[in-house]
């Protein structure tokens, strides 16, 4: 949740001209919502995420409509891989509960894991493209089929640059030179940015099978 | 992003930065961390390529950004030319073909609303301002701010590219519809298309990149005592255009991504079955209306992604040369977020005639009407700060009273197209050209121009020209309406949109043929005297005179730097403290007409509070 100091209509109704709001006004820190820059840069990145998938689930829904859908069977691996991502997402949630207790060497053990669990997410996935291709079902001989590519490559594609700032929070714990709050702010957000990653999975997989 | 460079401190330190607004309790985690981190550790550049090529610095990646944005402009206009030439003289230059026209006609298009006004007005204007206006030593994320100047610059590089590929670029209208725009018969559907949609991908990421920049800045990034309300408009414009941005660019970036799949490995997401010279293509199921839902519905907010930081641009600016506070601060405000926020719910509107159900065109006309409320009120309290103003009639206010002439040109044509009885027979015609030209061509580019003239002298401590400017504004003013006006008649009688060449048309008075030879020709002036202000940047760097501090007495906090041109890290030692909003001009009582913002009321003790 935002923490903001007042509600948007309150906010936008301030007379700034007035002189008590004024001597109000000039106490006021600059800040609007009470979170990190990185916080906010992480919601902001989430949000256009959120619309990005949303859009083509809107897309999907109407596409599904028309007369030319096949359904495509999902390889009993997806829900491995899912498992992986699932389980990620706790060690993820443990981690962070570690690092809030200053247990750093705990930390540094659960995101290695988590590291190898999203390799072998990636892994699981391509092993899943393998196995429906040599079925036959092609990226395009269905419109089913060009979804479910496309889904699971723009859902890894978030899981890597995921990695790039995992790499970035397990470069903080290993230096010695970095104090504390900055790693737990950076373990905090990318354990945030991986729930996201689990949910957004569940719902594009979740739409997936019931379609 | 700053603890990549873990350079030398800026050796001072934001006043404070904890939240002292009464009635809350900070939350203990995040409001330690944010004291644990330095406010803001800026890269300072060693060398010339840190300075000047991959800079940090929110000024220069808005210089950066505005060269770019105008140069690409400049090939639009050009394109605009061509054009023009072969509507205006048909059959004389060989050298203008059928397919090279749509090509023309995409590219300008495209440059001038994506490539030149999106990143002028947000990238150019928004990096510049952003920070000096809310005072700020700069962007949250400076890094990722140059990162995105130059992801556009890669962006608009692979556009250009898209000139010299085979077949050349896309000729499918700026709108690029599925299923002509990759359907060969169409100029560029090979790999021109591509590379335009790789361009559009690019924009959208980089853009994405700055504009959290700009949020999260104007969110979070202020100096001590600036309250939202008591921003400039500028920055309300910016502020709501980027949100709008961040909301509306996914839908292009999806649209970008479901075609180039079409496009290159044959899926049908927006392909129907269709033959082509007797033979199937490959594809089938596929649904255009379905783009261009997407497309409209990031093509609208686009619109006011360029309008609202221009209605904020031009508020400041006759606001500052009327010498009058703006007329309903607040009205203001809540009309930038009103529009910003219908802006999603009119997209369908540019849709009329794909066939739709009358009901769905009903509701978005209603929508449709219901915008032009707020933005009425905009319009009269622009008037009604002019009104018994002390006006100066320097080149910022004429560019601004133009805009506000032209855009209630443009607005109102928008009136007749928004309905849809009204605009069934007008759709596709020189009307419908006409009034965008009026309302998000021309209007926005005078609040460049204005825009220009006014922050020139922050950005290099010199005025332009004014003779040169005076000239420039009344061959582009004048000249603009005698390209669009008659359009509008054009489009009355019938003269389509889109067609390379009339040829005998019988329908077609032989008056057309004369209107558009005079637009060619109105249209040529006008592009050649942009060449004068082109010039006159360049040579007043060096020849203009010389401005000072604050030449126009404003108020806002760029022009209280304590350089000028304003340098690294924007403010001196402390960072400015404001005690005011940014329209204090002409208080009684006081002694100048104007209260800089960072100005304490014991400093002005004479001065009244105007009491609404």
């Amino acid at each position: 949740m935002i923490k903001k100091e007042k509600n948007l209509f309150d906010l936008l109704s301030e007379k700034p001209w007035d002189l008590e709001q004024s001597n109000q006004d000039n106490l006021h820190s600059g800040k609007t919502i009470n979170l990190t820059k990185a916080h906010l840069g992480l919601k902001g990145i989430m949000t256009v995420s959120i619309i990005f998938f949303s859009l083509f689930i809107v897309t999907y829904a109407d596409r599904m409509l028309l007369h030319d859908w096949e359904k495509m069977p999902e390889p009993k691996l997806l829900w491995f891989n899912t498992f992986v991502l699932f389980l990620s997402s706790v060690l993820f949630h443990l981690a962070k509960n570690k690092s809030d207790i200053l247990d750093f060497k705990k930390v540094k053990f659960l995101l290695l894991i988590i590291a190898f669990l999203a390799v072998v997410f990636i892994i699981g996935q391509v092993i899943a493209w393998r196995q429906l291709i040599a079925q036959g079902y092609f990226f395009n001989s269905n419109i089913a089929n060009s979804y479910f590519y496309l889904f699971t490559t723009l859902h890894v594609l978030h899981l890597v640059g995921g990695l790039f700032f995992l790499k970035k929070a397990t470069q903080k714990v290993y230096n010695e030179n970095i104090r504390a709050p900055s790693i737990q702010s950076s373990v905090k957000l990318c354990g945030i940015y991986w729930h996201f990653l689990f949910l957004v999975w569940v719902v594009l997989f979740g739409l997936m099978i019931n379609s | 992003m700053s603890d990549d460079f873990p350079e030398q401190k800026f050796g001072i330190e934001a006043k404070s930065s904890e939240v002292s607004d009464g009635g809350h309790i900070p939350s203990k985690t995040e409001e330690q961390v944010e004291s644990e981190i330095p406010e803001q550790d800026l890269y300072h550049p060693k060398s010339f390529i840190t300075k000047w090529i991959f800079c940090q610095d929110a000024k220069v990646i808005g210089i950066q950004y505005s060269i770019t944005a105008i140069s690409i402009g400049l090939l639009a206009l050009v394109l605009s030319w061509l054009m023009r030439l072969q509507l205006g003289f048909p059959e004389v230059f060989s050298f203008l073909g059928p397919a090279g026209y749509y090509q023309f006609v995409t590219m300008h298009g495209m440059i001038m609303v994506v490539y030149l006004l999106t990143a002028l007005f947000l990238g150019g204007f928004g990096n510049f301002l952003i920070p000096l206006m809310v005072g700020s030593r700069d962007m949250v994320f400076p890094y990722l701010n140059m990162l995105s100047f130059w992801m556009y610059f890669i962006a608009v590089v692979v556009l250009v590219a898209s000139f010299f590929v085979p077949g050349g670029p896309t000729g499918a209208g700026w709108t690029l519809y599925p299923p002509q725009a990759i359907t060969s018969g169409t100029p560029g559907s090979e790999s021109g298309i591509v590379l335009m949609l790789l361009s559009l991908s690019l924009f959208v990421i980089g853009f994405t990149m700055g504009g959290l920049n700009y949020i999260i800045t104007i969110l979070q990034a202020r100096t001590r005592g600036m309250t939202l309300m008591r921003m400039p408009l500028t920055i309300w414009g910016i502020f709501t255009a980027t949100i709008l941005a961040m909301l509306a660019f996914p839908a292009l970036i999806v649209s970008c991504i479901m075609m180039t799949l079409d496009s290159l490995l044959g899926t049908s997401f927006f392909m129907p079955a269709m033959v082509q010279m007797g033979e199937h293509l490959k594809y089938g199921g596929g649904s255009p209306i379905l783009f261009q839902h997407l497309f409209w519905f990031f093509g609208h907010p686009e619109v006011y992604i360029v309008a609202l930081p221009a209605f904020g641009i031009v508020s400041d600016l006759i606001s500052i040369h009327a010498r009058k506070n703006i007329f309903g601060y607040r009205m203001m405000v809540w009309a930038i977020v009103i529009i910003g926020a219908l802006s999603f719910f009119v997209w369908a509107h540019h849709m009329y005639v794909s066939g739709m159900n009358p009901w769905f065109g009903f509701f978005f006309a209603t929508t449709t009407l219901i915008i032009a409320v707020p933005t009425a009120i905009k319009v009269y309290n622009w008037i009604l700060t002019l009104w018994r103003g002390n006006i100066r009639l320097n080149l910022p206010m004429l560019f601004s009273l133009a805009f506000i002439l032209t855009f209630v040109n443009g607005g109102i044509t928008g009136l007749f197209l928004g309905n849809v009885i009204v605009d069934v027979p007008l759709s596709d015609t020189y009307f419908v050209v006409a009034h965008f030209h009026m309302v998000m061509g021309i209007a926005p580019v005078l609040v460049i121009f204005g825009a220009i003239y006014h922050w020139y002298p922050l950005v290099t401590g010199r005025f332009l020209n004014e003779a040169m400017g005076k000239f420039h504004f009344w061959v582009t003013f004048l000249g603009s309406y005698a390209i669009y006006f008659p359009m509008h008649y054009l489009g009355f009688i019938g003269v389509p949109r889109r067609y390379y060449e009339m040829y005998n048309s019988p329908y077609i008075p032989t008056s057309a043929e004369g209107l558009n030879q005079f637009i060619t020709i109105a249209a040529l002036v006008v592009g050649f005297a942009q060449l004068i202000f082109l010039y006159n940047i360049i040579s007043s760097i060096r020849l203009g005179k010389v401005a000072g501090r604050n030449p126009w007495q404003a108020c806002s906090l760029e022009w209280q730097t304590e350089h000028v041109p304003p340098q690294h890290g924007n403010f001196g030692k402390d960072l400015p403290v404001v005690y005011r909003w940014a329209y204090d001009y002409s208080v009684p009582g006081a002694k100048e007409d104007y209260i800089p913002q960072n100005v304490p009321p014991s400093e002005v003790l004479g001065a009244k509070v105007e009491k609404t």
